[in-house]
């Protein structure tokens, strides 16, 4: 089932938590809602779901209208934060739940329910808990029982706030590679609250970057990684560095170097900010053409990759770069040492007046 | 695995940094036991010794008398309303405080503690002020012959306002605590409001509730100050058991009295006795508060 959300504005007193937010998630799709907190992200889940109503804007499924749908008329499966499992019912009792609530008429007998929640036991491989009381599971466990529960009512839609906010790095790894395997076997739409760039890029098909109750980007993770379009993504997606500079005519001028920004043609003598990964960052031992002069600060050479620091000579900002350990030894750079930076795929944006 | 349990936290104790010496420990656990022994464990004592002095058929006998029947009853029927009132009054009241957010809700939590704060002799003196003769409703509750003061009314209304905080008090900490996710929860799976607050909100706290009960249904029984004020002591009529003793002992019934008052005694020991059932019981039911709990008597 489509999600459609149209031009949504939510408030909480004074604080503007969704501004005239619009977003549209096929059928299907896993999709990550991303940004720090009190960005509005976890509004605008609660939203779709139907636990806060907007000031402004209207909700559709699958076309339909269902704005003015109550929380339990929109029969979407939500996973909490913090599980929010009955804790005084057993693992059986939260996953039947649902089933057992359901109006008389369309309540199952109690052998297939036994069967449904027996397999969806299964399917988050708990079966040997089912009659465990949620204090007695791990963190990990929890979730993926409120998971199950979530899916017994065999919802349309799944919405996930920060799914694996409260657990273990080590834990969290494990279950995000499970979450997008079982998306990849029942193909619910699903739309996922978090905070971690890493876990949004990983798992999810589509990634909404939010920022301050607005959209800032929509699209896959390659093209909020590798292509911001905001300033704000840039920095909220990874390590940037950050050149201040003047356009004019179709080039940037940083410091003493020219580079080539065909996007901006247009503009005369503005100034603007120039935003380059730290592994778009070429460094040579010798003048090769327009390059930064800079003095290496520190060195970190941890991983498969080895991170520097650099001082540039004609100012006071610092550059990060990124070299592989090959390219590292080939240069054999210490702290001290002169070198020249040239930025590659560097994203230009003006200046606000 | 109780015990070992118990007996694993003392032998660690004398090694803990906040372990006292042997003897600081002796003084004062032995003043702590002469304390509870004089002012608690002997006037129970007396009260049961008073009450068998004239021996078990005299004891018997006094309940025998009407006026001591009567006294029970009432007890019972205030009890049996002012209860099943109170209970749902409190839930409510702490639905709406522990699950909402809303204007004046810091007001009526002080309102409901007022009863709590007020002495109970002057909470009676409202209710006569309002409902009697010379109040402000006298005139017309007198003109539609509908008597509230000096009358059963009036003792079940006063121990419904003295014992109004009980069960709300236990309950909004709770709900407070527990928030509303769960309950949401419930409502995205498909719950309507009636099961989401009979399969979700009250099991949760149903061992408060009970606990707020009790303590509520000791207080509606035992309550005198109030009820003092509007009931008028016709006996045989308006005296509740506690207003009941009070008449005897002035009698110089000591007898009759005491027996009375060994009933209230009794109700007192088993209050105390379910209590610490439901508190066992919600301990074992929540494995973080028993931890925690057997930190702290440790």
């Amino acid at each position: 089932m489509s999600i459609e959300v149209r031009n949504i504005t939510k408030s909480f007193g004074d604080f503007k938590a969704l501004d005239d937010v619009s977003l549209e998630v096929p059928t299907g799709e896993l999709v990550a809602l991303l940004g720090p907190s009190g960005s509005g992200k976890t509004t605008l889940l609660r939203v779709i779901a139907g636990l806060e109503f907007p000031e402004r804007g209207e909700i559709f499924f699958q076309g339909e209208n269902a704005t003015d749908r109550s929380a339990r008329e929109r029969r979407v499966g939500f996973v909490f934060q913090h599980y929010a499992l009955f804790r005084h019912m057993t693992v059986f009792e939260n996953v039947a739940f649902g089933l057992r609530v359901r109006p008389r008429q369309h309540r199952p007998d109690e052998r297939t329910i036994r069967n449904k929640v027996g397999d969806l036991l299964k399917l988050v491989q708990l079966d040997f808990l089912a009659d465990h009381l949620p204090s007695q599971l791990s963190g990990g466990q929890r979730q993926r029982i409120a998971l199950a529960r979530a899916l017994a009512v065999e919802p349309q839609i799944l919405l996930l706030d920060e799914p694996f906010g409260a657990l273990d790095a080590r834990v969290r790894q494990e279950l995000r590679r499970w979450l997008r395997r079982l998306h990849d076997e029942i193909h619910v739409t699903s739309v996922f609250v978090t905070h971690d760039q890493e876990e949004a890029l990983e798992v999810a098909d589509r990634v909404v970057v939010m920022n301050e109750g607005r959209i800032e980007q929509f699209g896959t993770p390659d093209q909020v990684y590798n292509h911001p379009a905001t300033p704000f993504v840039y920095h909220f997606l990874g390590n940037v560095n950050l050149f201040h500079s003047r356009v004019h005519a179709g080039r940037v001028h940083i410091g003493e170097i020219e580079i080539e920004a065909p996007e901006h043609l247009g503009t005369h003598d503005a100034p603007a900010l120039a935003y380059v990964r730290p592994h778009d960052i070429e460094l040579d031992r010798v003048r090769d053409g327009a390059m930064i002069e800079a003095v290496v600060r520190d060195v970190r050479a941890v991983g498969s990759l080895v991170r520097l620091e650099l001082d540039r000579v004609d100012g006071d900002e610092i550059i990060e770069a990124e070299l592989t350990r090959e390219r590292y030894i080939e240069l054999d750079l210490r702290a001290g040492e002169h070198v020249f930076v040239k930025p590659r795929n560097l994203r230009v944006f003006l200046k606000e007046a | 695995m109780l015990t070992e349990a118990a007996i694993g936290p003392g032998r660690i104790i004398t090694a803990r940094a906040t372990g006292e010496p042997a003897l600081v420990r002796a003084v004062l656990i032995g003043a702590a036991l002469v304390f509870l022994g004089l002012f608690l464990f002997v006037p129970l004592a007396v009260v049961f010794a008073q009450a068998l002095d004239k021996g078990i058929a005299a004891y018997f006998n006094s309940f025998r008398e009407p006026a001591a029947l009567a006294a029970v009853r009432l007890t019972l029927l205030t009890a049996a309303v002012a209860v099943p009132f109170n209970l749902v009054f409190g839930i409510a009241a702490a639905w709406v405080i522990g699950k909402f957010d809303f204007i004046g809700k810091s007001f009526l939590m002080t309102l409901i503690d007022l009863p709590f704060s007020v002495s109970p002799v002057v909470s009676g003196l409202i209710y006569v002020l309002v409902f009697g003769m010379q109040g402000w409703l006298g005139p017309w509750l007198a003109d539609h012959d509908i008597k509230i003061i000096f009358a059963v009314p009036g003792i079940i209304l006063t121990t419904m306002f003295v014992t109004f905080p009980f069960v709300a008090r236990e309950l909004i900490p709770l709900m407070q605590a527990q928030g509303s996710e769960e309950e949401e929860a419930a409502v995205t799976l498909g719950a309507g409001g009636w099961q989401t607050f009979f399969r979700v909100t009250l099991p949760n706290v149903k061992w408060g509730l009970l606990y707020g009960v009790i303590l509520c249904n000791a207080r509606a029984m035992g309550e005198f100050g109030a009820v003092s004020v509007v009931s008028g002591h016709i006996r045989g009529l308006t005296n509740t058991l506690p207003l009941h003793v009070e008449i005897l002992y002035n009698e110089y019934q000591y007898v009759a009295a005491f027996a009375a008052a060994s009933l209230l005694a009794l109700l007192a020991l088993v209050t105390l006795a379910v209590k610490g059932v439901i508190e066992w019981k919600a301990a074992r039911e929540t494995p973080i508060r028993r931890t925690r709990s057997r930190e702290g008597d440790a």
